[in-house]
């Protein structure tokens, strides 16, 4: 991980709110923001966009064996998260292993990320947790 | 283009070398190299060295220069080049020197990789083969190498029904062949069981379903074909090299089960050897992960999509199978020095293809392929020799 400020500094928009792009000519979503439509390219008209953040897991693993940024937390569960506008992200679960599931819905949780020792920055960004659909049951089992 | 031949090689012994340094081992394999092409220091007009993260490893940069100087060719001034694509590090310096021959600029090149790994903990050796994955959107988040792979697999055994068994025989078959391999990290063979028994990494990856952290270098003497006899008498064409580019993050990928940077890569290379891919006797995968292995031998197009896991359980990958993969032992039991390991696949091949694999030898082996990987899939390269 960075221990320069201003390498996290510039990608909060980023990380807290999940800011990306939009190109209007194609209407592909982006996350992370692209300077460049991998589609249009020089002919691309891309705006700013905050995404709603749910989505739906793709894949996912638990792990184990972090590395040293992330040892404390072990073990903890990683995915691959589609958001609905159609980007793909990875990010952590909170939720128990036992409770991660393939084609499972999930919605944007604020968390710190990381830590540089007692003294230093400390890092923010989104993870995902369980999302229950409001239409679904009604209300929480 | 001109047609380009291997006609030397080397490969030092991979695995936790704490008795020598980066420079000695670049030395050896190049001394190997050079010797076994019979060239002198002037004959040489370039080096290509892979090499991924010298300045993480040993906190040394400039590669290139380094290994002209060790290899004494300082005096010469040979041109040197340090190139990067991760694990893919030397699958790339071979094709740079491929292109310096074929396209008539140099006669005589040396294709080297190198990597030393364990002079640093285990947790930085992670850490630093995570700069492979991408930094900002992968890794910043928790995401390890073994997890991207361990997401792969997880999604393969969903959709295909790929088992843990099946993966796990991917292991147990690459330790077989290494035990059979002078070179090879580990000498030692496994059972299913003991993938199971090992330390759970990323689920549902175990501590023997990854390649190891190693040391090794390896090194390759080119020269055009219509030269090649004056040095060799059995020199190796290279009939096709190609490389291909995929986004960095594995979850911008168009499929999260294939690395589509394998399937262009592998495509051009059999459009220009113009042959299929039933054509191969012998293939080294870059099988970092045993998943990634059953995506390359799928992706390569030796088996339908999907299959790849079943033809590792019917034995048609072993050595004595119709399509032995990874001889060497490959990257999980002959070792994995990220810089050298594309370089050691062409060594393995050359050995196969002149008859001199020793107990591994493939028989009759004709034709060989070579599938390096950068990352979780940003780079692939693809190489096909010919006797």
């Amino acid at each position: 991980m960075t221990n320069q400020a201003p390498r996290f500094w510039r990608s909060i928009p980023q990380r807290y709110n999940l800011s990306g792009t939009h190109c209007t000519c194609c209407n592909e979503y982006f996350f992370p923001p692209r300077n460049l439509c991998p589609n249009c390219r020089r002919g691309a008209h891309l705006e700013e966009y905050t995404f709603k953040g749910t989505g739906t897991i793709i894949t996912y693993t638990t792990i184990y064996n972090a590395t040293e940024d992330f040892e404390r937390l072990t073990p903890y569960n990683l995915a691959i998260i589609q958001l609905d506008e159609g980007p793909k992200v990875t990010g952590q679960i909170v939720s128990s292993s036992a409770g991660v599931k393939i084609g499972m819905r999930v919605r944007p949780v604020f968390r710190i990320l990381g830590k540089e020792g007692n003294k230093g920055i400390i890092y923010y960004g989104t993870k995902f947790a369980p999302l229950i659909e409001p239409n679904c049951s009604g209300r929480d089992e | 283009m001109r047609s380009v031949s291997i006609i030397g090689v080397g490969c030092t012994k991979f695995g936790e070398r704490w008795d020598v340094s980066l420079r000695d081992m670049i030395a050896e394999a190049g001394v190997m190299a050079i010797e076994d092409a019979e060239i002198t220091g002037e004959q040489i007009d370039a080096l290509y060295v892979g090499n991924m993260s010298g300045g993480r490893f040993i906190e040394q940069e400039h590669i290139g220069a380094l290994i002209a100087d060790c290899a004494g060719l300082s005096r010469l001034h040979v041109p040197s080049t340090r190139v990067e694509a991760a694990c893919a590090s030397g699958g790339l310096a071979l094709r740079q020197a491929v292109l310096a021959v074929a396209s008539g600029y140099s006669d005589i090149v040396i294709a080297a990789g190198v990597e030393k790994m364990t002079d640093v903990s285990t947790g930085t050796a992670a850490d630093a083969l995570a700069s492979a994955a991408d930094r900002e959107w992968e890794c910043f988040f928790g995401a390890t190498f073994p997890a991207l792979y361990a997401m792969i697999a997880k999604l393969h055994m969903r959709r295909y029904g790929t088992t843990n068994e099946q993966m796990a025989q991917v292991a147990v078959k690459n330790h077989h062949h290494a035990c059979m391999n002078p070179i090879a990290q580990y000498h030692m063979e496994i059972k299913i069981n003991d993938v199971f028994k090992s330390p759970m990494v990323a689920d549902p990856l175990h501590v023997l379903d990854c390649s190891p952290i190693s040391d090794g270098a390896a090194a390759l003497v080119l020269a055009p074909t219509e030269m090649a006899r004056r040095f060799s008498e059995e020199p190796i064409k290279i009939i096709g090299s190609a490389q291909a580019s995929d986004t960095l993050a594995l979850h911008d990928r168009r499929d999260l089960t294939t690395l589509d940077a394998t399937v262009h890569a592998g495509r051009a290379a059999f459009t220009q050897a113009g042959i299929e891919p039933r054509a191969i006797d012998v293939a080294e995968v870059h099988d970092c992960f045993t998943i990634a292995e059953i995506l390359a031998i799928e992706d390569l197009g030796f088996v339908e999509k999907g299959q790849g896991g079943k033809a590792t359980e019917e034995g048609i990958t072993a050595l004595g199978g119709s399509l032995p993969i990874n001889t060497s032992g490959g990257l999980k039991a002959c070792g994995h020095p990220v810089g050298a390991t594309g370089i050691k696949q062409a060594y393995e091949i050359v050995l196969q293809l002149r008859g001199k694999a020793g107990k591994r030898q493939v028989d009759e082996a004709e034709i060989g392929l070579a599938h390096n990987v950068g990352g979780s899939g940003g780079t692939a390269l693809v190489h096909i020799f010919s006797r």
